[in-house]
């Protein structure tokens, strides 16, 4: 049992780096309004497979490379995101038994959650600008969702990621 | 062979010594600034992913330099020869304007202005957070960037850099909601602040009376109020002036002449001097009396 547990770890490590590619990557203005929260989904992915792997740890470390890297205050996608992998935590072998489009549902109520956390700590830190479309994204994570989640158990299943 | 209840009661737990830190990461961060060096550290650390966002881009641009036709390459050379040209005539007389000014200034008694090196750098094509305006540069703490320095483009100011990694660089743009530059209407010493809005096109000018002399096309330049920015950089022009008389202030909209959606290449000004005397222009009659410290309220 303990040689099965650090197994393949470079495959999560992948997928997560994939997914701070397509956060990164350079959109036209209108398209990177509407960007899902890749690496959010992508530890809900992963918290929900594994876990007794990717828990809060992980999922506050990869929030504070966000930070780092999308030039956010540090500490404020992390906090959020410790936050969303505790609740999946707590609801994991509820929600991986749920129908596809529930999981959406599901999704849709954790990205929310953080992005508001996001949101609120932007704007008592006096920084957040006027803007429509604050919460598109927790929209388009919602509808990316089954995608991601079909690619990512499909890495798992073909690579046995356990 | 998983446990049936994955770290069990531990985790909540968890999340509160979590919570816990990144309340006080945040609180460092945002009250005093005391993680500059771990900030650093990480984005040494997320370089790589930005480099191989950048990645296809700079191919792109390797590519069609590499592909493109002869004659074109000649046609561009010989455009460029003839800019290079005009420039070099141009700058004849600057250099001789430049001396004159100094000579003046000497007969003034006040201190002289020292043209600051000059540093290129390139942007990273990778985006950030999509509310705030600001840009990855490719230099950092080993090209001897540090906090502070502006950033130009070949038509006018950008912004500021506000955190330094050892090899990359965030800088402000000077659209960013939380931006400022003390800047002066080059037409008549008019002082104000130019403030960033969030949208890539427009600054306000607020404070501005009503009666004040501003027209639209006026030309914006820094007036080096403040320290940070070197005076007489062009940041915007006035596109839209609105002297409603129900408002006790005029409301001004200039556009930023730098290009800051579409440079790739940028300058850094290092070490330029700023007067410590502020400009001799008569002080206009409620413009702000001391230019707030410019930018970088994070």
């Amino acid at each position: 049992m303990i040689p099965t547990r650090a197994h393949r770890g470079w495959v999560i490590a992948l997928t997560l780096l994939a997914a701070f590619v397509l956060t990164l990557f350079p959109l036209p203005a209108w398209a990177s309004l509407l960007r899902p929260e890749w690496v959010m989904l992508a530890l809900i992915y992963w918290c929900l497979a594994l876990p007794d792997r990717i828990g809060i740890g992980a999922a506050w470390g990869m929030g504070l490379l966000l930070d780092a890297a999308s030039g956010t205050l540090l500490g404020q996608h992390a906090l959020a995101f410790a936050l969303v992998a505790y609740i999946t935590l707590k609801l994991y072998a509820r929600i991986r038994r749920s129908p596809l489009w529930q999981q959406a549902l599901i999704v849709l109520a954790l990205v929310f959650i953080e992005q508001m956390l996001v949101l609120w700590i932007t704007g008592i830190i006096g920084q957040l600008p006027w803007r429509w479309g604050y919460l598109l994204p927790t929209f388009t994570s919602m509808l990316v969702w089954p995608a991601v989640f079909l690619v990512l158990r499909h890495v798992r299943r073909t690579l046995r990621v356990t | 062979m998983k446990p049936l209840f994955a770290r069990g009661s531990y985790t909540t737990l968890r999340l509160l010594v979590f919570v816990l830190l990144s309340l006080a990461l945040m609180t460092l961060d945002h009250r005093q600034h005391r993680l500059d060096s771990a900030r650093a550290a990480l984005s040494l650390l997320i370089y790589p992913v930005q480099y191989l966002v950048d990645l296809p881009f700079r191919a792109g641009t390797w590519m069609a330099e590499r592909l493109s036709f002869r004659t074109s390459l000649l046609r561009e050379n010989s455009a460029l020869r003839n800019q290079i040209l005009l420039q070099s005539a141009g700058l004849q007389k600057l250099s001789a304007l430049e001396n004159e000014n100094i000579r003046l200034r000497e007969l003034f008694q006040t201190s002289l202005r020292v043209r600051g090196e000059v540093r290129a750098a390139e942007l990273l094509a990778v985006d950030l957070d999509p509310f705030r305006r600001q840009i990855v540069i490719n230099k950092g703490s080993l090209h001897g960037v540090t906090p502070g320095l502006p950033l130009l483009d070949a038509n006018g100011l950008m912004g500021q850099v506000i955190n330094v990694g050892p090899v990359s660089s965030i800088a402000l743009l000077i659209t960013d909601p939380s931006h400022a530059v003390p800047v002066q209407v080059s037409r008549n010493g008019l002082r104000a602040l130019a403030l960033g809005t969030g949208a890539s096109d427009r600054l306000d000018l607020p404070y501005i009376p009503t009666d004040a002399d501003i027209q639209v096309g006026d030309m914006l330049i820094t007036s080096g109020l403040g320290g940070r920015f070197p005076p007489d950089y062009p940041v915007a022009k006035v596109v839209s002036v609105d002297h409603g008389p129900g408002y006790p202030f005029a409301r001004i909209r200039a556009v930023p002449t730098a290009h800051l959606e579409h440079s790739r290449e940028v300058l850094l000004v290092l070490g330029e001097t700023t007067p410590p005397v502020p400009l001799p222009e008569p002080e206009p009659p409620a413009a702000p009396q001391k230019a707030r410290p410019s930018g970088d309220k994070r």
